[in-house]
């Protein structure tokens, strides 16, 4: 039981509330976006809060990238670990003007462990035009932004996000989840961010944590996971699978664009991200349906030749779950099972995949 | 018109409410702090001392205080030790009364301030890095100023209008503990009436200006 690992978020709670037990020991990747992801009551959020030190968790163990939060010797307090933490209800001092909000946090970080100014995170969270205003002026969406900027102006070494944009309507989400990809991209600081939005996980995260009851019942990469046929948790219409694309060219004349996966292309509504770009696409299970011969004569325009890995009952009695293999891509088909008796499904089986609709994540 | 022992009692009033007032201030964030915080079962005993004289006659106060701090009591055995003499008849025995009797007026708006902050700006704070302590002054203070503005405010007011607690501990001592209030009292006793109704007057324009204040400074709901 070291917990001195140089790298990675690892992470043992065992905390006891009359009627609910957090029980989990995790090992996290060091780096990148991970999503805790469960529906409410999970206790993903009590973990977010016991690994912020904001949740008393006797006999807890934390260590982040080698530095030991929390063992048996070890307590740190909330304000002494190097975390940012972003709140669902964006927390900002309601007495001090945005300016002052940002300064909060970096002013109380020493001066050596600045990693990250202030002008940066404004920038990044284009929020320069605000700086002036008090919160109360704020929009929503205004305010979440200026709350994740506090948070990084501290030069967080981990940064804490508990469903920064649940209380946010569709429109405003939209508006946020632009910037959080930027945060991805442009910042190295490794992200645990709590949701039950499987559209915010598909498009944000790259390792996913699936809580349920209080133990955490799967760990891995985005892709690998969201492709398991015995996710124990249902996801209904969400299922489907996120695949790792790059745009190789664009067609002017029909406004399309078309991606690379490993294992096969497709072709997606254009949205203006330049050759050579990377970015996800998802596909929903339901959206794909098979065929035992590529199909003339349809509107479907993306076909895939598929591999028939496994299949399992759906949570409808009359549906069935496929897992089908594209390359080195994996793909579900959410079919009835009357139609795979039809098909007379089995492994290894050589089979066309329809794709109805491809979600690209920006 | 005010005579020059009537001016000595304003001037005297004033000092012992003003006194009273940032002694409790001091004396009352701590204990407010804790009953906002606090899960521990004495919660509501200590609570209700600090109340206890909203409800009680202001003699039955002044009496045990009396008791207390008297050659043979506690207090005064200790005050006593300590080369201090005994309080009562002394302007700082009434400054002692004057914090036990107006303590609940500056304790609970404190108290219901804290307690309407609530958890998340110190959760928040302590996220970006600030302590304890740090968080109470940068934070929770100026957050339960309004709180702050209504406690000094009754406590100031209430001292100045105290009277049955002066007159047990502090008897009618010109210039040492003759307040305004008892003055009052005295000239009315004399028959004095002329003089009796200034000094009335002044109190009810006095209050009056005090609620105004507090009215218009620290209107309801504005918080957030």
């Amino acid at each position: 039981m070291n917990s001195g690992n140089a790298s990675g978020i690892r992470a043992r709670f065992r905390i006891d509330y009359s009627g609910f037990l957090l029980d989990v020991d995790l090992d996290l990747p060091g780096r990148g976006v991970t999503a805790l992801f469960g529906h409410s009551g999970s206790g993903k959020t009590t973990l977010l809060r016991a690994i912020a030190g904001l949740e008393p968790a006797p006999g807890g163990r934390l260590a982040v990238n080698g530095e030991v939060w929390q063992d048996e010797a070890v307590f740190r307090p909330t304000w002494q670990r190097p975390l940012g933490y972003v709140f669902q209800e964006a927390s900002l001092f309601p007495h001090l003007s945005v300016q002052a909000n940002l300064q909060y946090g970096q002013t109380r970080v020493p001066a050596a462990a600045r990693r990250v100014s202030l002008d940066q995170a404004v920038a990044l969270l284009d929020i320069g035009h605000l700086l002036g205003r008090k919160p109360a002026r704020l929009s929503g969406g205004e305010r979440q932004r200026v709350g994740i900027a506090r948070a990084l102006a501290t030069s967080p070494r981990l940064l804490l996000m508990d469903e920064p944009l649940a209380a946010l309507d569709h429109a405003l989400k939209q508006e946020i989840l632009p910037y959080l990809e930027r945060l991805h991209d442009e910042l190295d600081i490794p992200v645990l961010y709590v949701s039950h939005a499987p559209d915010e996980v598909a498009r944000l995260a790259d390792h996913i944590v699936v809580m349920e009851g209080g133990h955490a019942v799967a760990n891995g990469p985005l892709t690998d996971t969201l492709a398991r046929l015995d996710l124990p948790i249902k996801l209904g219409e969400d299922v489907g699978v996120v695949l790792d694309a790059v745009v190789t060219a664009r067609d002017e004349e029909w406004h399309l664009a078309h991606m690379d996966f490993p294992g096969g292309h497709l072709w997606v509504r254009d949205q203006g991200l330049p050759v050579g770009h990377p970015a996800r696409v998802r596909i929903l299970a339901r959206d794909v349906s098979l065929a035992r011969a590529p199909v003339t004569g349809t509107s479907i325009l993306n076909t895939l030749p598929a591999i028939v890995v496994d299949s399992v009952a759906d949570a409808h009695p009359a549906l069935t779950l496929v897992k089908l293999r594209v390359g080195e891509s994996l793909l579900l088909a959410r079919l009835t099972l009357r139609s795979a008796h039809a098909l007379e499904l089995t492994p290894g089986q050589l089979l066309y995949a329809q794709i109805k609709a491809v979600a690209l994540l920006g | 018109m005010l005579g020059d022992s009537d001016i000595a009692a304003i001037v005297l009033t004033l000092k012992l409410a003003s006194v009273t007032t940032l002694l409790l201030l001091f004396i009352g964030t701590p204990i407010a702090w804790w009953l906002a915080r606090t899960r521990s079962p004495w919660k509501g005993a200590i609570g209700a001392v600090v109340a206890l004289p909203i409800v009680l006659p202001p003699t039955v106060i002044g009496f045990y205080l009396l008791v207390a701090m008297g050659p043979n009591g506690p207090v005064g055995q200790l005050t006593q030790s300590l080369g201090l003499g005994v309080l009562p008849f002394t302007f700082s025995g009434l400054v002692v009364a004057s914090v036990f009797y107006s303590m609940p007026f500056v304790v609970q708006p404190i108290q219901n301030a804290f307690e309407a902050i609530g958890e998340w700006p110190l959760e928040a704070a302590a996220t970006l890095r600030a302590s304890p302590l740090d968080t109470f002054f940068s934070v929770v203070l100026p957050l339960a100023r309004p709180g702050y503005l209504t406690a000094s405010v009754l406590g100031f007011a209430h001292t100045v209008g105290e009277f049955g607690v002066v007159l047990m501990i502090g008897g009618n001592i010109p210039d040492k503990t003759r307040v305004v209030s008892v003055q009052i009292y005295d000239h009315v006793e004399a028959m004095e009436y002329g003089q009796a109704h200034w000094l009335a007057a002044i109190m009810v324009a006095f209050s009056f200006v005090v609620l105004l204040l507090l009215y218009t400074l620290n209107p309801t709901g504005r918080r957030r």
